[in-house]
């Protein structure tokens, strides 16, 4: 019998086009999602005279740089004006399908990848966006790619890589009332580190992972570039197939008996090794917001801000002082009594549809705290209107929050939307660098639901404390 | 790409952990559509002021780091995104080497695809070269390549490891899209046979 072997084993076996000499794989790309970013890898594709090999593997999006108010209004930005008509001329130029600002199905990209039945479980999947990851959770194998990789899968439909190691996370239990997938994988990045997983790629199993809904087990492999590996998977299920049945890239009829049949093949074999096991109980999270600037600078929120003098070693501890510097708090604070200026519920991490119905369960019949700047953004234009025809727009703009159209925006603060220096932010995205909401901004990760109460208290808060409301 | 041999130079020395892509070059620079023009905004959180003047204590702000080739690193150097303007921004600031204890994986890949070399070394050995290159008077060094092997300017070398096929295109400037090309039949002999297997992901978008 052939050895057993883990659900990345399968898909990269499957995917394996060829292996070099000395151990790079030539691995065969099913899918690749671009967006407004990368234009240079269409400059290569031109100066070297090649095409786009699959067009139909591609699909195109434009979400990075655009800006976030109503889409008959100009961008004025020139630079982003730019960018978004590079794009246009390279997608047309090159054959490959666009979703352009006016289409409904436009969104961040790792939203609008599963909405479409463009992810499914067992491909292989790129983008040049490090957390690609996000697609695993649908059993596949998804990771963020540089340009010149772009370049090359838009020429060959090939990616060449070593084959990173196996890694595994059981989180087993039930996780607790006023936690979520966010607060699972924050904890997960707080217990191994922002480097935690590098050279891996990480199946999350357990019950506490199987519980969870789609939408809250893209949220746990969207951050797992946070850990240090650049894909993270999970075992797909009778959930997995459910949320992709029907879609408009999904597979149909008898393609979509035989795809289901294959892939109940795809789950990692009892038995199968991984080179690093680690095991985190889901009644021990508590709801997680971040401290300092990288996502393993996190702690539960009935938590302090940690001492530097604490710190294991010398370059911990000035790592630590750095970031509390840069985050203007001071050890042995609550992290209930840190005060914020803005609140931004959105990116690719938490803009679905759960996690707008949470943050509006919170936000509901209450008001965004005085002085506090609170924005939404959903994923997509699809989820938009599911949004808005089950009324939570009006729930959140009731409650003073910006209620606006679908992009990265904060997250990465490139398209006009950005915290003002010192400001202190309280963000369902996935990155608290430096700088990244904005220059000498302050971020502070944490759940959809633990956002929206700290719009409506002005201070991060524990979320388990306030009553949550229908929003039926 | 442009080959690399050997390469002597200045090598500064930025004696901090997790330097991330976010410090190597700020977000809000990804805006454009060329690689080049990128060394200028280089680590510019660091390097300048809001109003663009020079922050006077940052390495690369200070002779003789001014005309840096090489940088040594604290452990895990380029952690964060994919965004391959980190390399771009290195190279056109003319840094062609990056030692450290250990890099980002996609970092690190990126790298070779814009002929930078990123080198792995033991913490004792990045210690040794971290005191070099804070040596003012002589911060230069020589990272061979070819032997494999980093000189440090008291003589002593320094080797390190890595995988032959990445060697060979670096020293060639060989880029993978021409290698990958040259195996389209077993490219065209997968998709037959996934076409078969798996029609579905050969679909054209619904129309
Ligand atoms: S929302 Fe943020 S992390 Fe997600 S794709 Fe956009 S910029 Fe990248």
């Amino acid at each position: 019998m052939a050895a057993p072997r883990t659900l990345f084993d399968k898909i990269w076996d499957a995917h394996l086009v060829d292996t070099t000499e000395d151990g790079l794989s030539i691995l065969y790309a099913d899918r690749l999602l671009i967006m407004e970013m990368q234009p240079q890898a269409f400059e290569g594709l031109r100066m070297a005279g090649l095409k786009v090999r699959c067009p139909d593997k591609v699909l195109g999006v434009m979400d990075h740089v655009i800006p976030t108010h109503p889409r008959d209004q100009a961008i004025e930005d020139p630079v982003a004006r730019m960018m978004v008509e590079q794009a246009y001329k390279d997608y047309e130029e090159f054959g490959v399908e666009l979703f352009d600002l006016v289409d409904k199905r436009q969104g961040i990209v790792h939203v609008i990848g599963p909405e479409q039945g463009f992810t499914l479980p067992g491909v292989t999947l790129f983008c040049g966006d490090s957390h690609t990851a996000t697609h695993g959770a649908f059993g596949a194998f998804a990771m963020g790619v540089g340009t010149s990789e772009i370049e090359h899968i838009l020429a060959t439909q090939t990616l060449r890589s070593p084959k990173p190691k196996n890694m595994r996370v059981t989180v087993d239990g039930d996780l607790s009332i006023g936690c979520s997938g966010k607060d699972i994988i924050l904890a997960i990045i707080g217990a191994i580190g922002t480097a935690g997983g590098t050279g891996h790629v990480i199946e999350f199993a357990g019950s506490a992972i199987r519980d969870l809904s789609m939408e809250g087990r893209m949220t746990v492999s969207n951050m797992t570039i946070e850990a240090g590996a650049r894909a993270g998977l999970i075992a797909p299920d009778e959930k997995t197939f459910a949320y992709c049945e029907g879609r408009p890239r999904a597979p149909k009829g008898a393609d979509w008996d035989r795809a289901i049949e294959y892939w109940k093949t795809l789950p990692t074999d009892e038995g199968a090794v991984f080179d690093k096991e680690v095991t985190l109980e889901a009644e021990k999270i508590a709801p997680q917001v971040t401290w300092g600037t990288n996502p393993e600078e996190v702690a539960p929120i009935d938590g302090v801000v940690p001492d530097p003098a604490d710190a294991p070693n010398e370059d911990r501890r000035r790592m630590i002082q750095r970031s509390l510097d840069y985050m203007g708090l001071v050890p042995g604070t609550a992290m209930k009594d840190v005060a914020i200026d803005r609140a931004f519920i959105g990116s690719c991490t938490n803009s679905r549809i759960e996690d707008l119905e949470a943050a509006a369960a919170i936000a509901r019949g209450r008001k965004v705290a005085d002085g506090v700047e609170a924005m939404v953004v959903p994923g997509s234009g699809l989820i938009k209107d599911e949004a808005e025809a089950r009324g939570l727009d009006k729930i959140f703009t009731e409650a003073g929050f910006d209620w606006r159209e679908p992009g990265c925006s904060m997250c990465i603060a490139m398209n006009g939307d950005n915290i003002e220096p010192g400001q202190r932010c309280a963000s369902t995205s996935n990155r608290n660098f430096e700088g990244r909401q904005g220059r000498d901004g302050r971020t502070h990760l944490a759940s959809p639901a633990m956002v929206a109460a700290a719009a409506v208290t002005g201070r991060l808060t524990d979320v388990r404390e306030l009553e949550t409301r229908s929003i039926e | 790409m442009d080959k690399f041999n050997t390469l002597t130079g200045v090598a500064a020395p930025m004696d901090m952990i997790n330097i991330d892509t976010d410090k190597i070059i700020p977000k809000l620079h990804l805006r454009t559509i060329k690689r080049t023009g990128l060394g200028k905004v280089l680590f510019e959180e660091m390097r300048f002021e809001t109003d663009g003047s020079e922050k006077p204590d940052f390495i690369l702000n200070k002779e003789p780091y001014r005309n840096s080739k090489i940088i040594v690193a604290g452990d895990n150097f380029g952690c964060g995104s994919s965004r391959e303007h980190a390399p771009w921004a290195l190279l056109d600031f003319g840094i062609r080497c990056v030692i450290s204890t250990s890099f980002a994986d996609i970092f690190y890949n990126n790298c070779f695809k814009n002929g930078i070399l990123p080198i792995r070394v033991t913490k004792d050995q990045l210690d040794a070269l971290m005191a070099d290159a804070s040596d003012t008077e002589n911060p230069e060094l020589t990272v061979d390549l070819v032997n494999m092997e980093i000189k440090r300017p008291n003589g002593v070398t320094v080797p390190f490891e890595l995988d032959a096929f990445r060697r060979e295109c670096l020293l060639d400037g060989l880029d993978d899209i021409g290698l990958t090309m040259q195996k389209g039949d077993k490219i065209d002999g997968f998709e037959a046979q996934q076409n078969q297997a798996q029609p579905w992901l050969n679909s054209a978008p619904p129309a």
